[in-house]
């Protein structure tokens, strides 16, 4: 039965208030109003969408039943990671994210919107903060998409139209970033595995423009030597890129520090949640440098004064940057992308502080090292570069004759555990978080014993 | 007696909130905690101590972050809330090009539900069947509101949508060995979007510019068309709400070519149920969820936007695309060996999805007419009373309707006045509104753009309009009040030319320290310049408004 009362999102769709608007305006009919639609373009037919669930209450029975089919990681333990990461979601963070004014606010201008403005700049603030550099765009996309920037900026600067990456990348990861600079860059070079100086220098010429590295990498390594990669890459003119996941800078240093031109990453981690792969926000750092600044795509806000001595406000800096004001003599282009995931992340670094953040680093990797420690000694398993030290994902090799990664992760999930990602017939890429508790680990440890 | 007020005797009457808050980094003292990780125990802090001398680049100094209570925290950020002005607490119709339309509560409950938002995205395929489905079943309602063929919800915005339109449709070139169409057209009422993603995937772009009626002619696209064409990127109606009624021709035209025609349907609520781009004989489009299908803006993202092609595109599509095979399991397909890649992690912004999907579930086909009926119902309506103030003008197709928004011209009053159009807006958030004045160059001369949507009655129209009457008013009778303004939000106005220039900008409060408190710090290693350098070209210095 078709439901014909008026619809509770459309206030003017009463009969009462279009015969009001259109006699007011002196219009006959809506088919007035549609006049320069030509006929043979109208749309003859209806969409054939299911019938409308006008009433909230049927609405939300039936998406409820639909989202029941999900498992969630609360009813499972959950090991997977590789790019998206199970970490705790400060209740703080959860009402900023969902407040009425931040959800529905948009363009609104520095006035209007102040708070808005405010609370963007000190995501800026306490990022440049935590990263030791001056510049931290507005959010872009993701943290894949900020690499992709990162790398155009470089090839901008420099004219030259090489970059090389170091270190393992995820397919996913390596895919977009190769989609996104395919356009402006001509070569993406990988250097895999343990990092060679001399393979480093042999390859970095003048043309190439970047030289990107991970930190974490895609298995979760971190002793990379990042100074001596700089070294190395700035002799040859070439930009260093460092993409970091921001949580673990509790533990590493600023990645400027030992020689990052350009910072890229991902916010997900900061108190954005899973959400299915959906709550992921990029990172871009530079310099006060304004060779780098005016290669940001994205917005940026600064502090100016206002009218009245001792007040402050925030505006666009340098905004000629963008496409929104130069079309397309802008950088790249600019548009919604995910502001809000900043604000989070910027709320997530005050509310932890220096000391929280340290801690909460430090306690990711000894659960981290500890899991390398259990699972490495499983008869039938080793840990891939054990000794090395990882952050929160490590690669587990499946050496049990007649095994298979997805074998082993099939039988972990029957038994309520999904064991990880597997990265080859016989690879299990692993993450370990502070939501994991020792006897977390040491269930999986048993339940993999038992696969 | 008492005389209580009604809605015609009390008039709308604002005040922002004013808190003068600190910045987050001027807040709390050493030593206080907002949160306390929990610590690993003593077997795990050995493991960890056996490779942490193996990190290369090991923190050595605590990071300049601020120290604050939680409940200081909460309340710094309510009180940042507190001085915005979203569009559930203020009638949000000053944003054209936007669709600031009511974003259902009831929505935001359903995508932060556990089974949405705690679930991984590498989890077993059996374990988020119902998030597939959803997905899967959204894709197909875009498909059946485009009229095209196949879909993906991938992209993170509406301009990321664009940009993997034109992607597919370089890929699709490519396929054919023609990779020498180098040369995207687009319309100078587009939104910027589109020639800026044309050039950021390698295009050269060529604009054609509006005739009298706010639409290009057929014979002004012809003049640039040749076998270089790669595509035409076009919004329709345009950024002014002006619908192109040759808009088939333009497409066979393109198509005469050899090129591929791309619809921006970021303005799609204009036309819902009125006319599709599959009708109009389009090769893609891209809808914005956050604008037409309800979803929130969220103060600038996360958004999402989704891209639907026909056959002939498809095999282009972002991987992984969600199928339902014949077993009614939906699962996610990588094997697609002409697909251009990944353009976001994952499948899309999960939470704007399952809103989108909501949303349409609520209005069916009779709804979805209703809203573009409502929302250009509203438009002509506000139009209607905006163009009796003197100095306001409807410029391009003067003799006709508008769809969905109008780019006013202020030009009038402003040479009438002095005050511009950007000064009326700044004055306008005194009385609690928000007011665009239009994408840059301003063609239309002090330009305005209005876009009501279908989510506002006629009493709140009028509040705006009733606004902007008065700010108006005002800038023939007391100027100085418009041109100082603002008075009554958090804070007055702001001296912006600091921010354009390298010397004085201060994006965060660490180069703040740097350039103004002389704060004094060891150089880092980093790059250095070399000779042979591209010199940059920089474009003429520009404000937001």
């Amino acid at each position: 039965m078709l439901d014909t009362r008026p619809h509770p999102y459309l206030p003017n769709s009463t009969p009462h208030a279009v015969r009001d608007m259109l006699d007011h305006i002196g219009v006959a009919g809506f088919d007035d109003l549609f006049i320069d639609v030509p006929a043979g373009l109208r749309q003859t037919r209806p969409f054939g969408l299911p019938p409308a669930l006008r009433s909230e209450a049927d609405l939300v029975r039936h998406v409820r039943k639909l989202l029941r089919r999900n498992e969630t990681t609360d009813d499972v333990l959950n090991f997977c990671g590789a790019g998206t990461y199970l970490h705790d979601v400060p209740s703080v963070c959860t009402e900023v994210a969902g407040r009425a004014e931040f959800v529905s606010a948009y363009a609104g201008e520095p006035y209007e919107d102040h708070g808005k403005h405010q609370a963007l700049f000190e995501y800026q603030s306490v990022m440049a903060e935590l990263l030791e550099m001056d510049v931290v765009s507005i959010p872009t996309y993701d943290g894949y998409q900020a690499a992709g920037t990162a790398l155009r900026m470089a090839a901008r600067i420099t004219g030259r139209r090489r970059a090389v990456v170091l270190g393992a990348v995820l397919p996913d990861r390596r895919s977009r970033i190769g989609e996104y600079v395919r356009p402006a860059l001509e070569h993406l070079e990988y250097l895999p595995g343990e990092l060679d100086l001399s393979d480093l220098r042999a390859t970095l010429d003048d043309t190439c423009a970047a030289v990107l590295v991970e930190l974490p990498d895609a298995h979760g390594l971190v002793d990379v030597d990042l100074s001596e990669v700089a070294a190395v890459a700035h002799a040859a003119g070439a930009i260093v890129v460092v993409a970091v996941d921001p949580i673990a800078l509790g533990l590493l240093g600023a990645p400027a520090r030992f020689g990052a031109d350009i910072v890229c990453g991902d916010l997900q981690s900061l108190g954005n949640g899973l959400h299915f792969g959906g709550a992921h926000a990029g990172l871009l750092a530079v310099h006060d440098d304004p060779t780098f600044v005016y290669e940001l795509p994205t917005r940026l806000y600064g502090i100016a004064p206002t009218a009245t001595s001792g007040e402050i406000g925030f505006v666009d800096v340098a905004y000629e940057r963008t496409s929104l004001a130069a079309r397309e003599n802008g950088v790249e282009w600019i548009g919604t992308a995910s502001a809000l995931s900043g604000i989070v992340a910027g709320t997530f670094l005050a509310l932890h502080g220096p000391s929280g953040i340290a801690e909460l680093s430090t306690s990711i990797f000894d659960r981290t090292s500890y899991a390398v420690d259990r699972l490495d000694a499983l008869a039938g398993f080793s840990v891939r570069d054990a000794h090395r030290p990882h952050f929160r994902e490590f690669v587990l090799h499946v050496e049990r004759p007649g095994s298979t990664a997805q074998g082993v992760l099939d039988a972990l999930a029957a038994d309520g555990i999904f064991g990880g990602v597997p990265l080859s017939d016989r690879d299990i890429l692993v993450c370990v978080t502070e939501t994991h508790s020792q006897a977390d680990i040491d269930s999986f440890a048993t339940a993999l014993e038992n696969s | 007696m008492i005389d209580f007020p009604t809605r015609d005797t009390q008039p709308h009457r604002y005040h922002g909130a004013r808190w003068n808050e600190p910045l987050i980094t001027d807040l709390g003292s050493p030593g206080e905690r907002g949160l306390l990780p929990a610590l690993a125990g003593p077997e795990m802090q050995r493991s960890g101590d056996r490779r942490r001398h193996l990190i290369r680049t090991a923190r050595t100094e605590a990071p300049r972050l601020p120290e604050i209570g939680q409940a200081q925290v909460l309340r710094h950020a309510l009180r940042l809330s507190q001085e915005t002005l979203g569009s559930h607490l203020n009638v949000d119709v000053g944003q054209g090009t936007c669709t600031i339309k009511y974003n259902p509560k009831v929505n935001d409950d359903l995508a932060n539900d556990a089974h949405v938002a705690r679930v991984h995205p590498l989890q077993p395929e059996s374990s988020v069947q119902g998030l597939l489905q959803i997905f899967h079943e959204l894709g197909q309602f875009l498909c059946a509101i485009s009229g095209l063929d196949a879909c993906s919800l991938q992209p993170a915005s509406g301009s990321a949508g664009i940009y993997t339109n034109i992607r597919m449709v370089q890929a699709y070139h490519h396929s054919r060995g023609e990779d020498h169409r180098n040369v995207v057209v687009t319309t100078s009422f587009s939104h910027p979007s589109n020639a800026a993603t044309a050039r950021a995937a390698g295009y050269d772009v060529h604009t054609i510019v509006s005739g009298p009626d706010g639409y290009p002619t057929v014979d002004a696209l012809r003049a640039v068309l040749d076998e270089n064409c790669a595509a035409l990127m076009i919004t329709n109606p345009e950024d002014i709400g002006v619908f192109n009624p040759h808009i088939a021709e333009f497409v066979e035209l393109v198509h005469e070519f050899g090129g591929l025609c791309i619809y921006d349907q970021a303005n799609a609520n204009a036309l819902l149920g009125i006319t599709r781009a599959a009708d109009a004989g389009f090769d893609a489009c891209q809808f914005n969820l956050h604008k037409t299908f309800g979803a929130p803006h969220f103060s600038g993202g996360p958004a999402a936007g989704a891209c639907l092609v026909t056959r002939a595109l498809e095999p282009f599509l972002p991987v992984p695309v969600i199928v339902r095979r014949d077993d009614d399991i939906y699962t996610l397909d990588y094997d697609r060996p002409s697909s251009i890649g990944k353009v976001r992690p994952f499948y899309g912004v999960t939470g704007q999805i399952v809103r989108a999907y909501c949303w349409i579930l609520a209005l069916g086909d009779e709804g979805l007419q209703q809203v573009t009926e409502g929302a250009v119902l509203a438009n002509n309506y506000l139009m209607h009373e905006l163009v009796k103030v003197a100095g306001v003008t409807a410029p391009l197709a003067p003799h006709g309707h508008r769809l969905e928004q109008v780019r006013f011209s202020l030009q009038g009053l402003a040479e009438r006045t002095g005050v511009s159009s950007a000064d009326l807006a700044v004055r306008m958030a005194d009385f609690g509104f928000h007011y665009w004045t239009s994408h840059h160059p301003y063609v239309v001369p002090e330009p305005a753009t209005f876009e009501p949507t279908e989510s506002y009655t006629r009493a709140e129209l009028d509040q705006f309009v009733d606004a902007f009457r008065t700010v108006a008013e005002e800038a023939s009778s007391s100027p100085e009040t418009v041109l100082t303004a603002p008075h009554r939000v958090a804070i007055t106005r702001i001296a912006d030319d600091v921010m354009n220039e390298p010397d004085t900008w201060a994006p965060s409060m660490r180069a703040y320290r740097a350039k103004y408190l002389g704060d004094v710090r060891s150089e880092p290693p980093h790059w250095k310049p070399f000779a042979g350098m591209p010199s940059p070209v920089r474009n003429p210095k520009a404000a937001h408004r």
